[in-house]
């Protein structure tokens, strides 16, 4: 069983899973705040690897990552900073990044570096499965789990294509959007997540708007997962001070288990 | 071989590389514009449109002064700076704004560089009465301010980017947010770039140019011509030129691409000569990056350029040795503004000044009988502002 398969494992269990972009407000904030977010109840953290034009996030993100670049940060740094986390947390990171850096960086290589740095997934939202061949032979070959997405607007067919190639879960985005902090979940949520459930075997996370306990709660109702980025980088911001953002955490955490009868 | 294959890829570029908000919406894309294609009915619009809206067929001019100032091979002028609007653009956005109308889409979101697709977009907007919102770099409005203006007169509004390097990249990153957000809007792509469909539905409206050329030359000098040359940012007018031509071996197609302050300095859009291949914008294809895979910032002197992606079939054209690509510097592509201007009387744009300047210095090399077609693809007066301040010139 994969690390990720694992967290999915526990009867009852529904996965609170954040992101945070690396390096953002610093390379140190980054090694601080992912242990806490474990400790805090996180049951997997993403880790971004900032890109220039990161077409499917919302200005929070593209905040983040702009000011990332800024600082330095490298595919490379992120793998290095990726290998120090592995070793403080027993969570499971995963990589979240756009295809260029990757492709860029060279498929073998940067699978390698991910299995050497302790990372056990990764997630490409402009990697569709129709594009994503040669990652996934590569990825699985180093066991890491390439994690596909959906969106409300998949077709069945597109989900059974989901179903068949994603692994460790599946990305469920939650609106037809970009990311970023939402007031409320979108109405037609369950029912997508249904039409997912009646095709696919793999835990289903959903992700994009969700920034409340309140919100998580309703999510953990009818998924595995979810998933919380653009909230946490704004909580992020005054680097010092993350009793806001392991409130914010422990919050969310308190809902979710709520849910499952934790 | 037909080109792209079903995945839409030219040999080993193109494809789509989107969130998957956005597949099916390509793929329906994809299907309404297979329908059209086959539908006669929709091709004789866009002709009678093309005509008398667009003005169509642009003429093929000999530029005899040009000619005779080089010394050498003849050149011939294809004038699409005299389609409506001034430049080419018109062609991709009126059969775009007749598909999406066709497909019942009435909110057209597009994104400009140079402004010349924001104004052709918001023209046939206008005409087809559907709402039109163009993404453009808070850069490029400061730079480009006639053409909001222009854009603004008919109706479309204009969305200042202001993230990244604030020019035609970030723009169009934010149209495809929008199109994320919005999946029932249709998205008015503006060059041969993007995911499939784009790099052949535009490559199609845009291949109007050179079947008119391939007539008109033959009309004119009895044959084909030997070397074609047309400036490439994202591609748009080059394939338009080009694709009529792609058979015949014995004709030599040029792409200019912009060289900046020269391509040693890095300050360049020259994604063909400096590039490497990447992903941009849903597409794979050459591209101008850091050794991180990060995007660069590019520089051009002229908007219409300055963009660090091209369109995958130029891409699949250079690898193949069919089409060869050179660049030209800011520089160059002013002196061969102020040649055009005058020999011939013609205000070309910064884009085909580039493709001017390679022209007239490889007819000068070349025996009188050659002859050259050079895409002049746009008029100047959008960058009278920009060409008065290279020229330290107080308007």
């Amino acid at each position: 069983m994969s690390k990720i398969a694992s967290v999915f494992s526990q009867p009852g269990h529904k996965a609170l899973i954040a992101y945070v972009t690396v390096g953002y407000p610093s390379v140190e904030a980054t090694l601080k705040v992912v242990p806490l977010l474990a400790d805090s109840g996180c049951d997997i953290v993403e880790l971004g690897i900032p890109f220039s034009d990161p077409l499917a996030d919302g200005v929070t993100i593209q905040k983040s990552s702009f000011h990332a670049l800024q600082n330095g940060v490298t595919p490379r740094l992120c793998l290095e900073l990726a290998g120090q986390l592995s070793q403080k947390v027993d969570i499971p990171l995963v990589f979240m990044t756009y295809y260029n850096p990757v492709f860029s960086y060279g498929l073998d290589k940067f699978c390698s570096a991910c299995a050497g740095s302790g990372i056990s997934g990764i997630i490409i939202p402009d990697l569709p499965p129709d594009e994503g061949s040669d990652l996934e032979a590569i990825s699985q070959r180093q066991g890491l789990d390439l994690i596909y997405l959906l969106a409300p607007t998949s077709t069945g067919e597109r989900i059974r294509l989901a179903a068949q190639r994603s692994r460790g879960f599946i990305y469920l985005v939650s609106v037809t959007g970009v990311t970023g902090a939402r007031e409320r979940v979108p109405a037609d949520l369950e029912a997508f997540v249904t039409r997912v459930r009646k095709a696919a075997a793999q835990p289903l996370c959903v992700g994009f708007g969700i920034s409340t306990p309140e919100q998580a709660s309703q999510i953990a109702r009818i998924a595995d997962g979810v998933i919380v980025g653009s909230r946490i980088i704004q909580l992020m911001e005054k680097e010092d001070d993350f009793a806001s953002l392991a409130e914010l955490v422990r919050g969310l955490r308190g809902s979710i288990d709520k849910i499952s009868g934790q | 071989m037909i080109l792209p294959d079903e995945r839409g890829y030219f040999g080993d570029y193109g494809g789509q590389f989107v969130p998957e908000t956005l597949i099916p919406v390509l793929d329906e894309l994809a299907t309404a514009y297979k329908e059209a294609s086959a539908d006669k009915a929709f091709w004789a619009e866009f002709e009678a449109l093309s005509r008398d809206y667009s003005g169509r067929p642009t003429a093929l001019y000999l530029a005899q002064r040009l000619t005779e100032n080089c010394g050498g091979a003849r050149i011939f002028l294809k004038r699409e700076d005299l389609a409506h609007t001034g430049a080419h653009k018109i062609n991709n956005a009126l059969g775009q704004g007749l598909l999406a109308l066709r497909m019942g889409k009435r909110r057209i979101i597009a994104e400009t560089g140079a402004g010349q697709h924001g104004v052709a977009a918001a023209a046939v907007c206008a005409k087809l009465g559907l709402e039109c919102i163009v993404y453009m770099g808070e850069e490029d409005v400061r730079r480009q301010s006639l053409n909001v203006f222009r854009m603004r007169l008919m109706g479309a509004e204009v969305r200042p980017v202001h993230s990244g390097s604030r020019t035609l990249k970030d723009a169009i990153n934010e149209a495809i947010r929008d199109w994320v957000t919005n999946p029932d809007t249709y998205y008015l792509l503006g060059s041969v770039v993007g995911p499939y469909p784009y790099p052949v539905m535009v490559r199609d409206f845009q291949s109007v140019i050179g079947k008119e050329t391939r007539q008109q030359i033959l009309d004119k000098s009895g044959r084909l011509p030997d070397y074609i040359i047309a400036c490439v940012g994202g591609g748009s007018n080059a394939i338009g030129i080009f694709y009529s031509f792609l058979n015949d071996k014995e004709v030599n197609l040029i792409g200019v691409e912009a060289a900046g302050r020269g391509l040693s300095t890095g300050e360049h859009a020259a994604s063909l000569m400096a590039g490497t291949v990447g992903v941009l914008h849903g597409t794979k294809s050459y591209v101008l990056q850091t050794k991180d895979g990060q995007i660069r910032e590019t520089h051009s002197i002229s908007a219409g350029l300055d963009y660090p992606g091209v369109g995958p079939e130029h891409s699949y054209l250079k690898d193949s040795g069919r089409a060869t690509y050179v660049a030209v510097t800011d520089q160059e592509a002013l002196e061969g503004f102020k040649l055009l201007c005058k020999t011939e009387g013609i205000i070309p744009a910064l884009e085909p000044a580039h493709a001017i300047f390679h022209a007239a210095k490889m007819a000068s090399s070349l025996e009188k009988e050659k002859t050259i077609v050079v895409n002049l693809s746009g008029r100047g007066d959008k960058d009278m502002d920009i060409v008065a301040q290279a020229l330290e010139v107080k308007l």
